[in-house]
């Protein structure tokens, strides 16, 4: 379906009776050339660039649920290219640019947002780390500007900056992230893959791999069993889960994250801000809510819910950051599988059984990778090869030494 | 969530640290031919179940004793927690009579 500016005239003069659903309701097909397991947007984005980028054709995408119901329908939204490692920079940098065209690429309203996002920094020694990301952050052509206290205190004023404990002295600002409508990412990319030929099919969900001679030949499935050329599971959360059926252990803990709606209030935050001295960021959704969160709980969980003692810990940083926000009621919070590898990195590489790919180990922090992890992972299902961004994102690097690992704390997943 | 602690009773999970699978307290042996693979494992491959896990907790702010607790990780159920110097406990077997 397309949209226009006439349509929406026309539809509103019409009493909106003439809109279509975005996408088709497929019954599968007994064998494709490529099978996408899960539908999120790591799964959807990867369908679309195979369709539109590298011309594939007969292609699935099988969800359990409903398209959107797994993490890209529960993130806090944050993209952003600012990490610092060389495995990781330039793939998110490549992201960030995809995220800048991604409405005109799909025609559909993601609500992109470059609203920016600071992070703030209460040491020396943290202020001259954060001097070292911006400068690699400006190796990979990504956007970053050191801000001192002052001009910091112009752009966010209600900051609490003299907090005796962690005082406020400046914060390392990239003015080109910013944050998107996360269903509508999902939304945008499955019409886009529709649109392409691409079956989408929901309510399916993968229950083994029928292998044959260390080839994979297909997916059992609770719609019957449905044959392809190759396998491609991006399935975050449940990434050990769905693997475990091929018979695969993989560097993956599942914990829950939980994030935090408040009640629709006057825009007072402008773009991203965190704590530099707690795991806090918040952002003001367009609707007015203030949209936050933490840690992850911190132990194994596949529950889609968190406890109290992290209500609590995130509560505690956004009052130490912004005391403005104590009086604003929280409205909603809820939960999502995370797929916490052990270099806190994610993996996009073939596996030990041919036809069959992995995308997985994200964290908390897969959706702002969503269209490069989509273009890589389809680079990888289409032409066996990584794509230049994503070379670093072996799954062997754990038995090699090469780790990606940003926070520097070791094979302990719930630190990362 | 509430740990039945053996010794101390019912302990806010709070006050405890946790560290992840209690298969992390079989440790390869360094001495074998596959020891580099094995170690490799050990150390960054996890079973990650969906549903009940045996795990590793360390009572920071308590007796600062390791317990295994087993827990269901699809509803946060605690089944159960031992000491982990118990779970480790080699069990007894009869040496065969020469
Ligand atoms: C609370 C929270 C906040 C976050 N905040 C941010 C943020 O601010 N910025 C950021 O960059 N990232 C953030 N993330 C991380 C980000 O959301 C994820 O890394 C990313 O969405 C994962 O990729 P995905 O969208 O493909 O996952 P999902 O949407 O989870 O997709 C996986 C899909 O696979 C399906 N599936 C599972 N098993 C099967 C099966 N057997 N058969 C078929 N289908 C199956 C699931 O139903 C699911 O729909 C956050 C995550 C959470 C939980």
């Amino acid at each position: 379906m397309k949209f226009s500016a006439l349509r929406v005239v026309k539809e509103a003069l019409t009493g909106h009776k003439g809109w279509k659903p975005l996408w088709r309701n497929p019954q599968p097909q007994p064998d494709y050339d490529i099978v996408i397991v899960g539908g999120g947007g790591h799964g959807l984005a990867t369908a679309y660039y195979l369709a539109k980028t590298f011309g594939k054709a007969r292609i699935a995408v099988l969800e359990k649920g409903w398209i959107g119901s797994g993490n890209v329908g529960r993130n806090t939204t944050i993209v952003r290219s600012n990490y610092l490692l060389p495995g990781n920079q330039p793939f998110y940098e490549f992201s960030m640019k995809l995220w800048e065209g991604l409405e005109q690429e799909l025609n559909f309203n993601a609500m992109v947002s470059q609203r920016g996002i600071i992070n703030l920094f209460h040491t020396d020694a943290q202020r001259d780390a954060f001097r070292r990301r911006g400068n690699a952050m400006h190796l990979s052509g990504a956007d970053a500007v050191l801000l001192n206290r002052d001009a910091l205190r112009q752009k966010v004023p209600f900051l609490n900056y003299d907090n005796a404990r962690f005082p406020i002295k400046g914060g390392l600002w990239q003015p080109r992230a910013g944050t998107a409508r996360h269903d509508g990412v999902a939304w945008g990319y499955a019409r886009g893959a529709d649109m392409l030929g691409v079956d989408i099919i929901q309510n399916c969900e993968v229950t083994g791999f029928r292998i044959d001679a260390g080839r994979v030949r297909g997916v059992e499935t609770t719609r019957g069993y449905i044959g392809a050329a190759k396998v491609g599971v991006a399935v975050a959360g449940s990434s050990s889960r769905v693997m475990a059926m091929a018979g695969q252990r993989l560097p993956i803990e599942s914990h829950v994250l939980q994030a935090f709606v408040s009640e629709g209030l006057k825009p007072v935050i402008s773009g991203v801000i965190t704590f530099g001295a707690g795991h806090f960021y918040i952002s003001q959704s367009d609707k007015g809510g203030l949209v936050f969160g933490g840690d992850v709980d911190g132990y194994n969980s596949y529950a889609q819910r968190g406890n109290l003692p992290v209500v609590e810990d995130v509560a505690q940083g956004g009052m130490a950051l912004m005391p403005m926000i104590g009086r604003a009621r929280l409205l909603r919070s809820w939960g999502g599988i995370v797929d916490m590898s052990m270099d806190g990195s994610p993996i996009i590489d073939r596996t030990a059984i041919d036809g069959l790919y992995l995308n997985g180990g994200w964290c908390y922090g897969g959706f702002k990778a969503t269209p490069a992890s989509g273009f890589a992972f389809a680079h990888l299902l289409a032409t066996d090869r990584p794509h230049e961004t994503a070379t670093a994102y072996r799954l062997d690097r754990f038995a090699t030494g090469h780790v990606i690992d940003e926070r520097g704390t070791g094979a302990q997943p719930n630190l990362h | 969530m509430l740990i039945p602690h053996p010794l101390l009773g019912l302990r806010d999970a709070e006050e405890f640290v946790y560290l992840g699978d209690a298969s992390l307290m079989q440790r390869p042996d360094p001495d074998s031919p596959t020891a580099l693979t094995d170690f490799c494992d050990y150390v960054f491959l996890r079973d990650n179940p969906a549903g009940v896990h045996r795990e590793l907790w360390f009572h920071e702010q308590g007796d600062r004793s390791w317990l295994v607790v087993t827990r269901n990780t699809l509803t946060h159920e605690i089944l159960g927690a031992e000491l982990a110097t118990d779970a480790a406990r080699p069990t007894v077997t009869q040496e065969p009579s020469a």
